[in-house]
């Protein structure tokens, strides 16, 4: 067996245009990432039927909740509407999250990630870019859910920037909790097995929280622990705080806390997993 | 000066199939490079590894004298790579997949869209320009997929298996598209499972079997170790076709095998020459040829001369069940 021997520099044949750079930037990393982003965007102008679920989703759970609990809960739909809505914004950031994990496990098997991989771009660029592109689903979330739940009886009692806070603070949950979709996209051996993963990781947080209960006073103590620390609660009462009034400040930081917890724990085993998928 | 593609040793194991055995191959620049090999040669791993896509687990590989494990980032600046499966984005439009890897190489917004459009221009893809690649044909999407590897001027463009699945015009252009890159000195390393491609193209073939380099050279020197040549005539009047045989026996001192219900005589030819000669012989006797050939030997043939077994062979010795798997991933890729 024959192996190359070390070539100096002065042995490479000559190639024209510049000497070819040693690192991505950081720059280019990111106008990478926002190139990629907007292949999503651009995809879905090609199939909007890619929203469906994020728009009906929202229209179903408010409905079924506010029928189902809120005679039981509040003692009436329109008082329930008030607590359930902002706690809905909580779920459906979750719940919008898992069609993601889903896209990527499917696009890493196609040749277009290959010719990707082959690019001078960013490792993480396909993965960030995925991610920025995925915006488009948080805000039709939040569109439908807002649209719906004010044609419902639905009002805001604090000002705009605090809604404008409580949507953006939402936002920067959504984009944590996406890298636990993305790294169950890479882990998942397929794309049918990504969905019932992702369902595994998020039932518990949705439910074990103060999303459709906001008195947790009523649960058993191992639940009223489990719920005092699940992000989604302080995510729930905060988007509450800052919507209809209550306490926010220990919520907001409690959740960023999660987002910058989550994002640093998953993100690099995500970007790991990718560049080691073959 | 070095080569611009140089492997030596290449190895990569899959489980339990050892894709690269060893594999060793070179090419000087503005030169075709084809890896020629059957099904499962180890042609599109050999592929992956020099376009930086999989780490080899033995040997190394440099692109214009970078390594492709070490210096993955320069070479990703100097390379291309259309893979086997299309590498384009069916859900884009045409315009938009030539934009997005425009973009993605650091051209500004305007540069980008007028090479799209130069470059869809020059496949003849501009009509289809605004439609999603979902539905295009597969020679439209190969020829969509050639262009999205030369919005960035490379140097080395990979190109697996650029003409299977394509009619003989669309493969000629995309033969001529290549013939076009090495006259500006673009280096060019394809694969292929037609020796015919290869014998067309290639300046250089490595012929691949089972992860290793079992012969290579030019065209002819490739021909000239296997020797066999197959000439193929069929009279117009097919009951004149026991004359005909008699006289490629004459010729070519082998007994040929004749077809009755179509009258096509066949025999093995090691002498070119014979060809001309047949061509006087029928003339004289006013044998009147309806189809008449020297056909190179087929893959098939030039494997069993190198390696002693018939290009489907390996196939026995693979697990059954990896070999299905893999055609359901292929389907789903495709697909
Ligand atoms: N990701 C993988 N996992 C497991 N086995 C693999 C993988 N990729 C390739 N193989 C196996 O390695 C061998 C070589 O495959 P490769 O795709 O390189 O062949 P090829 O020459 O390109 O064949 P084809 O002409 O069918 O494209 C085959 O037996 C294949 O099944
Ligand atoms: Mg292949």
């Amino acid at each position: 067996m024959t192996t190359l021997d070390i070539t100096s520099p002065a042995a490479r044949p000559a190639v024209p245009g510049p000497e070819p750079k040693k690192r991505v930037s950081g720059r280019q990393m990111v106008a990478n990432a926002l190139t990629l982003a907007w292949r999503n965007i651009a995809q879905l102008k090609h199939s909007p039927e890619k929203l469906l679920d994020v728009t009906l989703m929202p229209i179903v759970f408010l409905l079924l909740f506010l029928y189902v609990f809120g005679g039981a809960v509040a003692g009436s739909t329109h008082s329930y509407l008030q607590v359930l809505l902002p706690g809905l914004v909580a779920q459906m950031t979750m719940f919008a999250t898992m069609g993601l994990g889903t896209a990527l496990n499917e696009d890493i098997h196609k040749g277009v990630f290959d010719r990707f991989r082959s690019l001078p771009i960013g490792r993480s660029s396909p993965l960030i870019g995925a991610v920025l592109g995925d915006t488009a689903r948080f805000l039709t979330v939040i569109v439908v859910l807002t649209g719906f739940g004010s044609a419902l009886g639905f009002r805001f009692h604090t000002n705009v920037l605090a809604v404008l806070a409580a949507f953006g603070l939402a936002y920067v949950f959504y984009l944590a909790v996406c890298w636990i979709s993305v790294l169950i996209g890479m882990i998942a051996p397929s794309p049918e097995t990504v969905q019932g993963i992702a369902f595994i990781f998020i039932m518990p947080l949705v439910f074990g929280s103060s999303i459709l209960v906001p008195n947790t006073k009523t649960f058993p103590g191992w639940l009223q622990a489990w719920v005092k620390v699940n992000p989604i609660t302080h995510l729930a009462d905060a988007v509450r705080g800052l919507t209809v009034g209550g306490p926010t400040s220990t919520h907001v930081l409690y959740t960023l806390a999660w987002a910058a917890g989550i994002v640093l724990v998953t993100f690099p085993i995500a970007v790991r997993m990718y560049s080691r998928r073959v | 000066m070095s080569a611009v593609i140089e492997a030596a040793g290449l190895e990569k194991r899959f489980g339990e199939t050892q894709a690269l055995a060893g594999a060793g191959f070179s090419a000087e620049k503005g030169t075709v490079l084809a890896l020629l090999g059957p099904n499962g040669a180890g042609k599109t791993t050999a592929v992956r590894v020099l376009s930086t896509l999989l780490k080899p687990d033995g040997g190394a590989a440099r692109i214009c004298g970078y390594d492709v494990v070490h210096e993955a980032v320069q070479v990703r600046q100097l390379i291309a790579l259309t893979g086997q499966y299309a590498s384009v984005d069916d859900e884009l439009t045409g315009s938009e997949n030539l934009v997005m890897i425009g973009r993605l190489l650091g051209l500004g917004r305007a540069q980008a869209k007028d090479k799209a459009r130069e470059l869809l221009a020059r496949f003849g893809l501009t009509d289809a320009a605004k439609r999603a690649t979902k539905t295009y044909s597969g020679g439209m999407r190969r020829r969509l997929d050639l262009a999205a590897s030369l919005v960035g001027d490379p140097q080395v463009i990979f190109l697996d298996e650029p003409t299977t699945g394509l009619d003989p015009r669309a493969r000629n252009q995309v033969w001529d598209t290549v013939r076009g890159l090495t006259a500006n000195g673009v280096t060019v390393l394809l694969t292929t499972q037609y020796l015919e491609e290869a014998d067309e193209l290639a300046d250089h073939i490595a012929v691949i079997d089972r992860g290793r380099v079992v012969a290579s050279g030019t065209a002819s020197e490739l021909k000239a170790t296997t020797g066999k040549q197959t000439i193929e005539v069929r009279p117009a009047d097919r009951f004149r076709a026991p004359e005909v045989a008699e006289l490629v026996t004459r010729l070519t001192g082998e007994t040929p095998e004749v077809r009755t219900e179509t009258g096509l005589v066949t025999a093995t030819a090691v002498d070119p020459a014979v060809l001309s000669e047949l061509v006087q012989q029928l003339g004289q006797r006013g044998i009147v040829a309806a189809e008449l050939a020297l056909r190179l030997p087929s893959l098939d043939e030039v494997f069993l001369a190198l390696t002693g077994h018939s290009a489907d062979d390996q196939n026995v010795n693979e697990d059954e069940n990896h070999e299905s798997s893999e055609e359901l991933a292929d389907a789903g890729r495709t697909a």
